[in-house]
């Protein structure tokens, strides 16, 4: 690989007491890349993305976006260098707005975030930015509503939205569809399709459909290794993976 | 918008007889009132923390009994004029929860609560031993009331006026903390500290600004206090005046801003009218305490708004304006 990989793991473990969740996992993204990290349930994905995103500390090996090593950094500047990700279970602030819930994201990498004697409302470039994502994944006429009373559809597309508001350039998306009806996940794969494709994405999916239309490269973890990294064709018919993920007849 | 102008004349017309109405009251009443703004200044502060930041203290009174504190020794013991016991009060607020903030802050939830608990008994411990200093349990009397330049505030409708400007000062400070992006921060925080962190936030610095803001205008509190009862004393700083700081924000509304200052009024005057007829007063804050978590949980601000907002199906806001809470 001659350029910078957007996302390097080196030897990563991450024990719990007695459990190893995640074992000694090498793991290299090239920026522009999109890859799925599939593996049935307690393969260690999310804690996985846990330690990439900085919400657990590795037990033991190295981290590094963009080239540069983040083991030791804490979650808010890992997300000033680049990283976003969205959360399996809906990670909103469920009693303020579809706006406000923007307005946050949007403000988090900025100076005006520690702004205090002025309102927000004078700051229309932060509205601006907000209206803009929601337009671009179509919750537009959703602004004022309370996000708890959105509909489950409406709250996973709010998460990707919430990812997208600091311009990452790596995006973890944690089960994007989880929960989607067939209707709304081909929605949400339409709405991914569309992301520019300067952002490398790395995403947990159950969905093969959705996983193999938005990605082509694939890896997939079992009890914590990996067994299989390579071209989506390749894994498909890895039969460890066969047996293992895909399942018996 | 229809909630919003409402809003705003209720608050004026409730201003309007703040204003209007203490050259009629007698000397009591009056007492009271001005009694009930130094409160709510205090209540509107602890807001800051409870309400907007979710972050519960139970020792809050550590930095309105410090700043009293420092007043009556500047008084005392040095003649020190309004504004050197105004900076030296509110530095010495800031000072204090500057160095708190460094071990509190790094707690969560019940922690939090038992630290901030803890450091403010360190403080009562040392107001109540530091006898050369503080005079212990006897207090230190006969602070004077202040003078500005050729104004004296000595008179009771004077001094009114003056806690009645600081009191709006300090609303109208905090209103526009709250509205700022870094009191929108706070909120995300309060909703969920780990998508703020994940989101780019620095969780840690908001929380010690928002516990450093809340403990200065706290500060202003009890720079007040101190002028207006002439006296200071470990009770100042003892858990009791925490506690019931606490109770006048669930009462009124934690996050509304408005909410905690009118908690406090209802508990000054209700802690003064029922203290004729009984000496369990703690009986009785207790009930209304449980009371208003049984039937009000959002306080009775919290409760109407939750009312109004009903009324309308979804909040509608018209472009380039936000405004939910305070």
């Amino acid at each position: 690989m001659t350029a910078v990989p957007a996302l390097s793991l080196t030897d990563l473990s991450k024990t719990f007491g007695g459990l190893k969740a995640v074992k000694g996992v090498a793991l290299c993204v090239a920026p522009g890349e999109r890859r799925a990290l599939i593996g049935p349930n307690g393969a260690g994905k999310t804690t996985l993305f846990n330690l990439i995103s900085g919400e657990l500390v590795p037990s033991e090996g190295r981290i590094s976006l963009f080239g540069r090593d983040v083991t030791s950094l804490p979650s808010h500047r890992r997300a000033a260098l680049g990283l976003a990700r969205t959360f399996q279970i809906t990670n909103l602030f469920s009693s303020l707005t579809v706006l406000e819930n923007l307005l946050m994201a949007v403000q988090a990498l900025e100076r005006t975030k520690l702004m205090l004697l002025r309102p927000v409302s004078s700051y229309p470039h932060l509205f601006a930015r907000a209206r803009a994502i929601l337009e671009s994944v179509g919750l537009a006429g959703k602004e004022g509503d309370v996000v708890k009373n959105l509909s489950h559809g409406e709250q996973r597309q709010m998460e990707i939205a919430m990812a997208l508001a600091g311009r990452p350039r790596l995006l973890l998306l944690d089960e994007p569809t989880a929960g989607l009806s067939l209707a709304e996940s081909r929605l949400m794969t339409a709405l991914l399709q569309k992301l520019d494709s300067g952002i490398t994405l790395l995403i947990i999916e159950h969905d093969m459909d959705v996983a193999f239309a938005l990605t082509d490269r694939v890896t997939a973890l079992h009890n914590g290794s990996v067994i299989a990294d390579g071209h989506r064709d390749e894994v498909k018919s890895n039969p460890l993976v066969r047996e293992i993920y895909l399942g018996s007849a | 918008m229809m909630g919003g102008r409402r809003r705003i004349l209720a608050l004026l017309a409730v201003g309007g007889l703040l204003v209007v109405l203490p050259p009629f009251l007698s000397a009591y009443p009056l007492t009271l009132l001005t009694q009930g703004l130094i409160f709510a200044v205090f209540a509107m502060s602890l807001d800051l923390l409870l309400g907007y930041t979710g972050l519960a203290s139970l020792g809050h009174a550590a930095y309105f009994g410090v700043a009293a504190y420092v007043v009556a020794l500047m008084t005392t013991l040095h003649q020190a004029g309004f504004w050197t016991c105004l900076v030296l009060a509110l530095l010495a607020a800031i000072v204090l929860s500057a160095t708190f903030g460094l071990v509190a802050i790094r707690a969560v939830g019940v922690y939090f609560l038992m630290i901030t608990l803890a450091l403010a008994m360190v403080v009562w411990g040392l107001a109540f031993r530091w006898v050369s200093l503080t005079q212990g349990d006897t207090g230190i009397s006969g602070v004077p009331r202040p003078t500005l330049g050729p104004w004296s505030f000595a008179h009771q409708t004077a001094f009114y006026y003056l806690t009645l400007v600081t009191f709006l000062v300090a609303f109208g400070l905090l209103l526009l903390i709250v509205r700022s992006p870094f009191g929108m921060s706070l909120r995300g925080i309060r909703e969920s500290e780990g998508r703020m962190r994940c989101l780019g936030y620095n969780v840690w610095l908001h929380k010690y600004l928002a516990f450093i803001l809340a403990a200065t205008f706290a500060g202003l509190a009890g720079f007040l206090w101190a002028y207006y009862n002439g006296f200071v004393s470990p009770v100042e700083v003892q858990l009791i005046t925490s506690v019931e700081t606490l109770l006048m924000v669930a009462l009124g509304g934690p996050g509304t801003l408005v909410g905690p200052a009118l908690g406090a009024g209802i508990i000054v005057f209700l802690k003064n009218f029922v203290s004729v007829y009984t000496k369990r007063w703690l009986l009785i804050l207790g009930g209304v305490y449980i009371g208003v978590i049984l039937f009000a949980p959002q306080g009775l601000i919290g409760a109407l708004r939750e009312r109004q907002s009903q009324d309308r199906k979804s909040s509608r806001y018209p472009a380039g304006i936000k405004g939910d809470t305070a």
